[in-house]
């Protein structure tokens, strides 16, 4: 049993480094897994940019001013609950199918998360800090540039990664709509085989991996170094165990 | 805008097709009775009370088409006297082709072209272009796994090339060929799977030397709607889908043999089908020989578009056709 599994996964990575006949008699796999793959980092990176240059203004706003705790969880929760699929069934009488209709569905995917982090990010910074800026004479704009941003960095990140991580997995559903994405290989084992399934689904899993290591490079080299210190100082002494302050979401 | 025009425009096709359903009793199936019909002395399934004893678990895969045959066969062999019972949801032919060895039922029918690339490993280009062929290898092939593949029906499920009536009048096709100049100005909509296939777009390039402006996959779902809404010129849909015509589509011949033919025949274990009889044959070829793609389409669209259920559909079929009262 054992075996047979290793053999399947030595097919499916022999798959993903070298071109062959799939079953339905096209050449699959190896570089021919290349358009997929552009039109599969093209699409994330789109979506992920645009819901993020959507989202992170507005939750880092009404974050800052501490308003819109209704709107930013109703918006969160209903957007977590529609299916991708259906949104781009939805548009597809309006849209068409292709890419427009495809990265729309994972634009709407991808808000919510980084929506929330953002709200919750700001929302959560210590109010004494805060307050220690204002009264050194920094404006609104200033407080929320120079301390609340970068105090909120790790969770404004870590909504951009689940996003990414969410909108890297949806897009296999490209090839419903228009789009030759990694799915193509997924939903079409007659043309690629189990091999071919496994493969590509291989791929998308090892983009979302590297997805969140090359976004969390990102976020170390944007946090300022004051605070990176501080970080380890504090992952010191949790290892420790010395002391434990608890950061917690105050809403 | 075009949603606007497009919700309209699908509940007058909506009301169009429960027009012609509400008239298709007599009307639109009685057209295709005459023209199939006609030559055949088609007599009706006699009831054999021996054949209580047996009892025959008939079983389909779990889509429109699969479960209205199923039905067809399992009222038809309920006429013929057997003790029925039935399976129609079996996931896919894998599935169906295990249950027809473990004994949970007795048969099912199936396409040929898949019998040939899913259970007898044929690769797709070496699929038989000829339907007797077709049938001939499955049977032989299927024999040697102990089951018994019964004559086909007249009618294919495959792929084809369609387009709306008016769009193929004003290009001037009828047979794919046809398409050779003209491809590089359309748009093709073909199922995901359609892009790597030899039985859709691979064969169109390869077989007729066709290149299409653009090939846009879509789920297959969106096949005839890409029509209807102008986005796509031509469209790889089913010979017997319900929509086309509906719709007013028609279906370009495939003057070079591309698409391998996908008649049903009914598979059976061995052991079952020699202890029915021989009125288990005879009710088969009596069932299957009106089975056109005409006649299959109509009933697909009695489920699909008119929401009668696939028993409704399929004693409608048998009684139409007089096999049973």
């Amino acid at each position: 049993m054992t075996l047979a599994v290793l053999g399947q996964l030595g097919d499916a990575i022999d798959f993903i480094f070298n071109k062959r006949e799939g079953p339905g008699g096209a050449q699959v796999g190896g570089d021919q897994l290349l358009p997929l793959l552009r039109e599969h980092l093209l699409i994330t990176v789109v979506a992920v940019g645009i819901a993020t240059a959507i989202a992170l203004p507005i939750g880092t706003w009404l974050g800052h001013s501490k308003r819109g705790s209704f709107l930013v969880v109703s918006i969160t929760n209903a957007g977590r609950a529609v299916p991708s699929l259906g949104v781009v069934f939805l548009f597809f009488a309006v849209l068409g199918a292709g890419f427009f209709n495809i990265t729309l569905a994972l634009i709407l995917l991808a808000i919510p998360p980084i929506l929330l982090n953002a709200y919750t990010g700001v929302r959560a910074v210590d109010p004494e800090a805060v307050d220690a800026a204002t009264g050194m004479g920094f404006t609104g704009g200033q407080v929320l540039r120079k301390v609340e941003l970068p105090l909120a960095l790790p969770l404004i990140f870590g909504g951009i990664k689940t996003s990414t991580v969410n909108v890297l997995a949806t897009a296999t559903l490209g090839p419903e709509a228009g789009v030759v994405t990694l799915g193509d290989p997924i939903i079409n084992p007659s043309s690629y085989g189990e091999a071919g399934r496994l493969g590509a689904a291989i791929l998308v899993a090892l983009l979302a991996v590297a997805a969140e290591v090359g976004l969390s490079a990102v976020q170390r080299k944007l946090t300022p170094k004051g605070l990176r210190l501080s970080e380890q100082a504090t992952s010191r002494r949790r290892l420790l165990a010395i002391s434990k302050r608890r950061i917690a979401p105050t809403s | 805008m075009s949603t606007r025009h497009a919700i309209p425009a699908f509940a007058a096709v909506l009301a169009l097709a429960l027009g012609v359903a509400a008239c298709g009793g007599s009307g639109d199936g009685g057209s295709s009775t005459s023209s199939t019909a006609s030559g055949s002395s088609s007599a009706a399934i006699k009831k054999n009370s021996a054949n209580a004893k047996t009892t025959i678990t008939v079983g389909s895969k779990n889509f429109t088409e699969q479960k209205v045959l199923g039905e067809v066969y399992a009222q038809a062999f309920r006429a013929a006297g057997y003790t029925v019972k039935t399976a129609l949801n079996l996931g896919d032919e894998k599935t169906a082709l295990k249950a027809v060895k473990d004994g949970q039922i007795s048969g099912y029918p199936e396409y040929t072209g898949t019998a040939l690339l899913s259970f007898l490993n044929v690769p797709a280009s070496k699929l038989p272009n000829d339907a007797t062929e077709a049938y001939d290898d499955v049977k032989s092939g299927m024999q040697k796994q102990g089951i018994e593949a019964f004559p086909p029906t007249p009618f294919t499920s495959s792929n084809e090339v369609g387009l709306l009536k008016p769009e193929a009048d004003k290009l001037g096709v009828t047979k794919i060929s046809d398409l050779k100049s003209k491809a590089g100005q359309l748009t093709l909509y073909g199922s995901p799977e359609c892009r790597t296939r030899r039985d859709c777009l691979l064969g169109l390039e390869q077989v007729y030397g066709l290149k299409f402006k653009k090939f846009v996959p879509v789920n297959v779902d969106q096949r005839h709607q890409v029509l209807t809404s102008h986005q796509a010129d031509v469209s790889i849909v089913f010979t017997t889908d319900p929509q086309i015509k509906r719709n007013n589509e028609v279906l370009l011949e495939d003057d070079k043999g591309m698409f391998p033919p996908y008649n049903s025949t009914f598979l059976m274990k061995q052991s079952v089908a020699g202890s029915a009889g021989p009125d288990l044959a005879k009710t088969i070829d009596l069932v299957n020989k009106n089975l056109t793609a005409d006649v299959m389409q109509e009933l697909n669209a009695r489920v699909d578009l008119d929401k009668d259920t696939p028993e409704q559909a399929a004693q409608a079929y048998l009684k139409q056709f007089k096999l049973i009262a």
